[in-house]
């Protein structure tokens, strides 16, 4: 008996769909139920960062910054200061550089709980496992009120430092966060990790091998869970880093499963890393004196950090002004989006949804 | 087994559906009802000699007439709306001008006045912030050098028309004082708390002792 002929279908997921993490568009052709052919569309939340900055001066960026990936605006603050740092070559303390680690490693989680959280809303878990991590990230969120007074626009970090050292009670909440946050994961982790639905639905989907993540250029808990121990932490220490001893999960084959578990255990690692820096942290300025308008000498420059999403990095090209002169940013959600179709082709429907998740896009980064 | 992981979300969800250390936090904002006892317990009286003595607001509780005002708890670093500014600290420099990264304060000064602080100065006639659009980064308040600009605490400026929400120098002179802590550590060391309410007066917010008269005179000499 011969097939009924078919045509391929192309369907437009988004912009607006719950399930893209934002207003993300994905031109998708099927075959029945099976993919053979996805286009990206994105820019429908394209603000111009990159150009805004060259019209503010080095310190008012820092607020453009909070708004490319706001679920770990701290992150991409510190990538910006330490671009500005080393383009006008401003020294930091000690104690500052222990205050944004701290920062950004609560950041960290904060990021990957939203990741988990919505990967499992992905899967149909609705609700509640999400609100089970979005609790725990609100205790998150108190911390940086106490820090910073926002909870994510930050606009923490200045270059030269930190704007204000941290409160009194600020130690005592995130002692007892420290203490809690194991037993919190590993109740979060019986709850996903052995569920039988999760592993028959992220077992072997969305295969990404590691000369497919490294050819594309994936960073981050994507490209370590395709067995690429590659952490901007450990190969190129920044701030404290290289004071600290934590290990860089990886992951077996690629996979959604693999993504979330490295993300799972990375939470770990940051926890470990935290409450070395507690141990460590001295009393001392946090912010180095530095002029209201800073004007780098002339010059380009290019730094990075390792972002929640991957390596998060700034390029600037000064011209001796009061603003750059260029403010590119290689923004890791975008270059993750690479190898997408790849890893897309030839699963269903259901499979695209959580492989686009498991990826953790957030498309003000996407975007800019 | 099969099945088995079920049945162990199922004994989490219960878990965290009774365990009282992993209860949600819930607020019923703006307002909770408030029975006798809460009442008792915001007049820090005992509930029966509580009920003995307000029989009436006993009464209007128990039919869920009183509410008590109900929110998260804030942090006095919150930035937030409700800008306290000190007309008398004011030196008319726009140094939060032209440091706001969107532009929204918008200053006129006039012939110059006696500014109690710091000497001869402008006088303030225009001050105007359209919080319509501020993010409140703060960087306004980190630029002020004379400590005349302070962040409040507020979150609820719900207003009908987008001119509402520009704020002119009259109604930041009326405003209520309540500065929040944030980028002002000498608050703190003064124990002031916007959350729970403390006001601040102009000369109470400085980074600096208030100077003696003796001490104005020899600033104002060495000009």
């Amino acid at each position: 008996m011969s097939t009924i002929r078919t045509e391929p279908v192309t369907i437009n997921l988004g912009p607006q769909h719950p399930s893209t993490h934002g207003v993300f568009r994905l031109r998708v052709t099927f075959d029945g139920e099976e993919i053979i052919d996805v286009e990206p569309v994105f820019g429908y939340l394209h603000r111009g960062t990159e150009k805004l900055a060259e019209s503010r001066n080095y310190v008012q960026i820092v607020t453009l910054t909070d708004r490319m990936d706001y679920v770990a605006s701290m992150s991409n603050n510190l990538a910006y200061v330490r671009t500005v740092e080393k383009l006008a070559g401003i020294d930091v303390p000690e104690r500052a550089q222990y205050i944004r680690v701290i920062s950004v490693e609560l950041q960290r989680i904060a990021s990957h709980l939203m990741a988990t959280g919505f990967l499992l809303n992905d899967l149909g878990a609705l609700a509640t496992p999400l609100v089970y991590c979005f609790r725990e990230r609100e205790r998150i969120l108190d911390l940086f009120e106490m820090l910073c007074g926002a909870r994510i626009t930050l606009s923490y970090m200045r270059p030269g430092g930190v704007f204000q050292d941290a409160p009194d009670d600020f130690w005592n909440s995130l002692n007892t966060l420290i203490s809690d946050f194991p037993n919190y994961l590993d109740e979060l982790e019986s709850l996903i990790t052995t569920n039988e639905i999760v592993l028959a639905r992220t077992i072997g989907v969305g295969l990404l091998s590691d000369t497919q993540a490294v050819d594309s250029g994936v960073t981050g808990p994507v490209l370590r869970a395709a067995s690429v121990k590659w952490d901007l932490r450990k190969a190129n220490p920044y701030e404290v880093y290289d004071r600290v001893k934590f290990d860089v999960p990886i992951g077996n084959s690629g996979d959604t499963y693999d993504r979330y578990y490295v993300r799972l255990q990375e939470m770990r690692e940051s926890i470990k890393i935290i409450s070395q820096c507690i141990e460590q942290i001295e009393p001392g300025p946090v912010r180095t004196e530095t002029p209201y308008f800073i004007r780098p000498p002339v010059g380009e420059t290019y730094s990075s950090v390792e972002g929640p999403k991957g390596e998060l990095g700034f390029y600037m090209v000064s011209d001796g002004g009061i603003s750059p002169y260029r403010c590119k940013v290689r923004a890791p959600s975008f270059i993750n989006l690479t190898p997408l179709k790849d890893m897309l082709t030839g699963w269903k429907m259901g499979d695209l949804i959580i492989i686009l998740g498991s990826i953790d896009i957030v498309l003000g980064e996407v975007d800019r | 087994m099969y099945g088995l992981g079920l049945f162990k979300g199922l004994g989490i969800t219960m878990k965290n559906l009774v365990s009282p250390s992993r209860q949600f936090n819930i607020v019923q904002y703006p307002n909770r009802r408030a029975s006798p006892f809460d009442l008792a317990k915001v007049d820090d009286q005992n509930p029966i000699s509580f009920i003995a003595t307000h029989p009436i607001k006993t009464l209007r509780s128990l039919l869920g007439l009183e509410t008590l005002v109900d929110r998260m708890p804030q942090h006095a670093n919150f930035r937030g709306e409700e800008f306290a500014w000190y007309d008398r600290r004011c030196t008319g420099c726009a140094s939060c001008a032209k440091y706001c990264p969107l532009g929204i304060i918008k200053i006129v000064t006039g012939t110059s006045g006696v500014n109690q602080q710091e000497g001869q100065s402008y006088d303030i006639d225009v001050f105007d912030i359209d919080i319509g659009r501020c993010m409140f980064c703060g960087l306004c308040v980190e630029a002020c050098p004379y400590d005349a600009l302070h962040m409040g605490s507020g979150f609820e400026e719900g207003k009908y028309r987008r001119s509402d929400l520009v704020i002119n120098v009259d109604q930041l002179k009326a405003a209520e004082k309540k500065p929040s802590t944030w980028f002002r550590p000498q608050l703190t060391d003064r124990g002031h708390d916007p959350i729970k309410g403390s006001t601040a007066d102009w000369d109470q917010v400085g980074r600096h002792e208030k100077p003696s008269l003796e001490d104005q005179g020899e600033r104002w000499a060495k000009r």
